[in-house]
């Protein structure tokens, strides 16, 4: 009796269960088939995720315009976190290999595209969606970087990297440094150790705040810049083999960043943690390198109260592209077809240049680089900085770095190791050698 | 199973004595012997169902998983036998781990049970607006882990944080970057996990304390026996079996300590750039899902697994001893 009325229960949950289930399955196969349809009858939501400091993409304005235009599709706009390598990917890589938490569209660095390229299985194929048509928006090398190992398109190119310095105008001012953009550029135009003198000087003179804002970020200046003299690699050759102990770019790169943090000139703050954001606001320190996407990151997190005491130099040393990402859709996104048309939107030239107004993202796309309003655009945040004149010239001859599969674990273990270094629970004799250690470990 | 019923409900209640019933009686025996047997089995099932689920299987799938070479972001498994162990045997940063969370779990538990103890003693004694101080020592348990180690994490800050200002005024000049060295994170995540649990444990204390006859202490206090004596010679050996339960639960939450250092190493599971302060589970997880080494993240749960039944069995034959009176 006890067991027949148990089985009893036990079945009529499992039916109850089962019907749950059915209609679930049947909402969400009536939902696909709705938003196929043109005018799907009930709203749906797509989400985009994305990673970064500041104003990370320069998507708010964008969304903001698909939202009014789109009521049926609406966006949610959902920047995850600052840091790619330590909490963003590997979040990502979790949700990808489960099935579900990823968004309809994300936001992948190029520190991430190697592994991206080599799992078809995560992405979906943008050319059944018509995307194949965008090639000759973009140059050759952002294009097949996003066609993955079986040479399917699953990711369009947002932005590119491009190369500056930012300055504190009012921190160089007390240190009794020139101000004008074009006087300090000239300040070290003779290349690094100009800039290294620079700091001297100005650590002479200001004790509260620190040259540059972290070793990392000027190690990452000078690697982008070092790869594109050698051969445009850098952990990893173009065969995924580890050359981190090898390849001169890396040691040039670690040398220069050993040279500056001995020279006393960082504030010690890891870049895109909380201390590094609270430095901004605390004024810790006068320099940072910018990429284009940097400036974003600057204004957004600094704020409004730091409007126009911020300025933008030429880097020393030439050009490097360090950054730029690309937006692809997951295979689990329910909804792929508006999931790509969104994600065209933002790739689209307009999408890139309302980002480029938005937080300095440089367009990858060649419509949009080569829109004069580009050309002629200023930074109100940066002291009016003529920004389209800065990185303009450059960016189309920014070289493409190659990242291997295993790039962004790589760079997480070894730039530790640099913080590290720059902290003091690393000597200064054994970093290199723990350097090489730690990227070897992690490439396993 | 409504035809059941049916035929059981028709059965009339005093049945009628008669050869054609022998086999109706014998079947209503044993159904009432399997409500009596099985019935209560059928009502703790539920937990050892959920048990099985979600404690077992894990552990079991951990044991399969961790004999291969299993990539979590979209590689192939391969059996690999013992490979995955002792590679992680072998592995210094694995014995960095274990040694930070043994340190820490030393650093923050000693103290935090002692202090429990005293702190429920007091909580014993017949004072003014007793269940107002009752609950107040249980009010940081109600706060979120996640909550506590970010505000720790700010007042441990080396530029503007409250511990290093305070320093300033005691004539410590230099700003001590309490991550960066090993002693120094030790002490920061073990005073996160003090306030947070200290209070938990004099509870717990306090309960085992009400239990103690008054009568003990009436008969030692005319033999003068003074409090103290009072202390150690009664409340102590009479709330023994109360220790023990905290000092395991102590054991496993310190050994599986997660959530503080994460969040001091702002999101990372490296704990700090040497590795200061990565703990077994922050390691674990680091080669899991950082990594993607799913098979040897496996290797080292169930080592910690072992490591937390070594531990809770350690701390038992110390803690048995207490009160020394066997």
């Amino acid at each position: 009796m006890m067991n027949n009325m148990r089985r009893g229960r036990m079945l009529a949950v499992a039916s109850v269960m089962t019907a749950a289930l059915g209609i679930t399955t049947a909402c969400s196969s009536s939902d696909t088939g709705s938003s196929s349809s043109p005018a799907p009858a009930e709203t749906i939501t797509l989400t985009l995720q994305t990673f970064g400091g500041g104003t990370n993409f320069g998507y708010k304005s964008a969304v903001e315009k698909w939202n009014a235009e789109h009521p049926n599709v609406q966006v949610k706009y959902n920047n995850l976190t600052d840091s790619f390598e330590n909490v963003y990917w590997p979040q990502m890589l979790q949700w990808l290999q489960s099935g579900t938490g990823a968004g309809d569209v994300v936001g992948v660095d190029e520190g991430g595209m190697g592994l991206a390229k080599a799992r078809p299985q995560f992405f979906t194929d943008l050319g059944q969606y018509g995307l194949q048509s965008r090639q000759a928006d973009f140059p050759a090398w952002k294009w097949e970087n996003g066609l993955n190992s079986e040479g399917k398109l699953f990711a369009l190119g947002t932005d590119v990297g491009g190369m500056s310095i930012c300055y504190r105008t009012d921190l160089f001012k007390k240190a009794g440094l020139p101000t004008d953009r074009d006087e300090v550029s000239k300040l070290w135009s003779g290349g690094w150790d100009d800039f290294v003198k620079a700091g001297q000087d100005f650590q002479a003179k200001v004790k509260d705040a620190k040259f540059v804002d972290s070793i990392n970020t000027i190690y990452n200046v000078v690697l982008s810049q070092e790869a594109a003299k050698n051969g445009n690699v850098t952990y990893f050759d173009k065969n995924q083999q580890l050359i981190v102990d090898k390849n001169p770019a890396v040691k040039t790169a670690f040398d220069f960043s050993s040279k500056i943090s001995q020279a006393g000139l960082t504030a010690k703050l890891q870049n895109f943690t909380d201390p590094w954001s609270t430095g901004f606001v605390k004024s810790q320190f006068a320099t940072l390198g910018c990429p284009g996407w940097m400036l974003g990151v600057v204004s957004g997190t600094a704020g409004d109260r730091f409007k126009g005491k911020w300025d933008v130099a030429t880097v020393p040393g030439g050009g490097g592209n360090w950054g730029g990402s690309w937006l692809a859709v997951p295979k689990q996104s329910k909804h792929p077809k508006q999931a790509a048309e969104l994600l065209n939107f933002l790739t689209s030239p307009e999408g890139q240049l309302m980002a480029f107004k938005e937080g300095g993202n440089l367009p990858s796309s060649i419509p949009a680089q080569d829109n004069p309003g580009l050309q002629s655009a200023t930074n109100a945040y940066f002291s009016d900085a003529p920004i389209g004149k800065i990185f303009g010239p450059s960016i189309k001859s920014l070289q493409p770095t190659f990242l291997g599969e295993k790039h962004a674990q790589v760079k997480r273990e070894v730039e530790q190791v640099l913080n590290g270094m720059d902290q003091g629970s690393v000597p200064y004799g054994q970093a290199w050698q723990k350097f090489i250690e730690a990227g070897q470990k992690a490439a396993g | 199973m409504s035809v059941n019923l049916h035929t059981e409900r028709a059965d009339p209640a005093p049945p009628p004595p008669g050869p054609g019933r022998h086999h109706s009686r014998s079947s209503r025996r044993f159904w009432s012997q399997m409500d009596l047997k099985a019935t209560p089995y059928f009502l703790i099932s539920p937990y050892f169902i959920l048990f099985a689920i979600f404690g077992l299987f894990p552990l079991v799938f951990t044991l399969w998983v961790s004999l291969q070479d299993y990539g979590l972001a979209g590689g192939d498994a391969s059996f690999t036998g013992l490979k995955n162990y002792t590679k992680l045997l072998a592995d210094a940063d694995f014995w960095n781990a274990v040694i930070n969370t043994v340190g820490i779990f030393a650093l923050a538990t000693v103290p935090q049970l002692f202090l429990a103890l005293m702190l429920a003693n007091a909580l014993n004694k017949r004072l003014r607006g007793r269940l107002f101080f009752r609950l107040g020592v249980l009010l940081p348990l109600v706060t979120s882990v996640v909550a506590v180690a970010i505000v720790f994490t700010q007042l441990y800050g080396r530029d503007f944080g409250l511990f290093n200002w305070l320093l300033g005024f005691l004539g410590v000049d230099h700003h001590i970057d309490w991550q960066s060295a090993k002693w120094s994170s030790w002490t920061a995540i073990a005073s996160m996990v003090d306030w947070r649990w200290t209070g938990y444990n004099a509870i717990i204390y306090l309960a085992g304390m009400q239990t103690i006859p008054r009568d003990l202490y009436e008969a030692a206090s005319i033999d003068g026996a003074s409090s103290r004596r009072q202390f150690w010679s009664i409340t102590l050996p009479m709330i023994r079996p109360t220790i023990i339960f905290t000092v395991f639960v102590s054991t496993i939450g310190g050994l599986t300590l997660f959530a503080e250092p994460v969040m001091f190493a702002s999101n990372r599971m490296d704990g700090g750039a040497t590795g200061q302060f990565q703990t077994i589970a922050m390691y674990i997880v680091e080669q899991g899902f950082r990594n993607f080494d799913y098979g040897y993240a496996a290797a080292a749960a169930w080592l910690l697994f072992i490591l937390i039944l070594l531990g809770v069995g350690i701390n038992y034959t110390f803690v048995r001893r207490i009160g020394g009176s066997k």
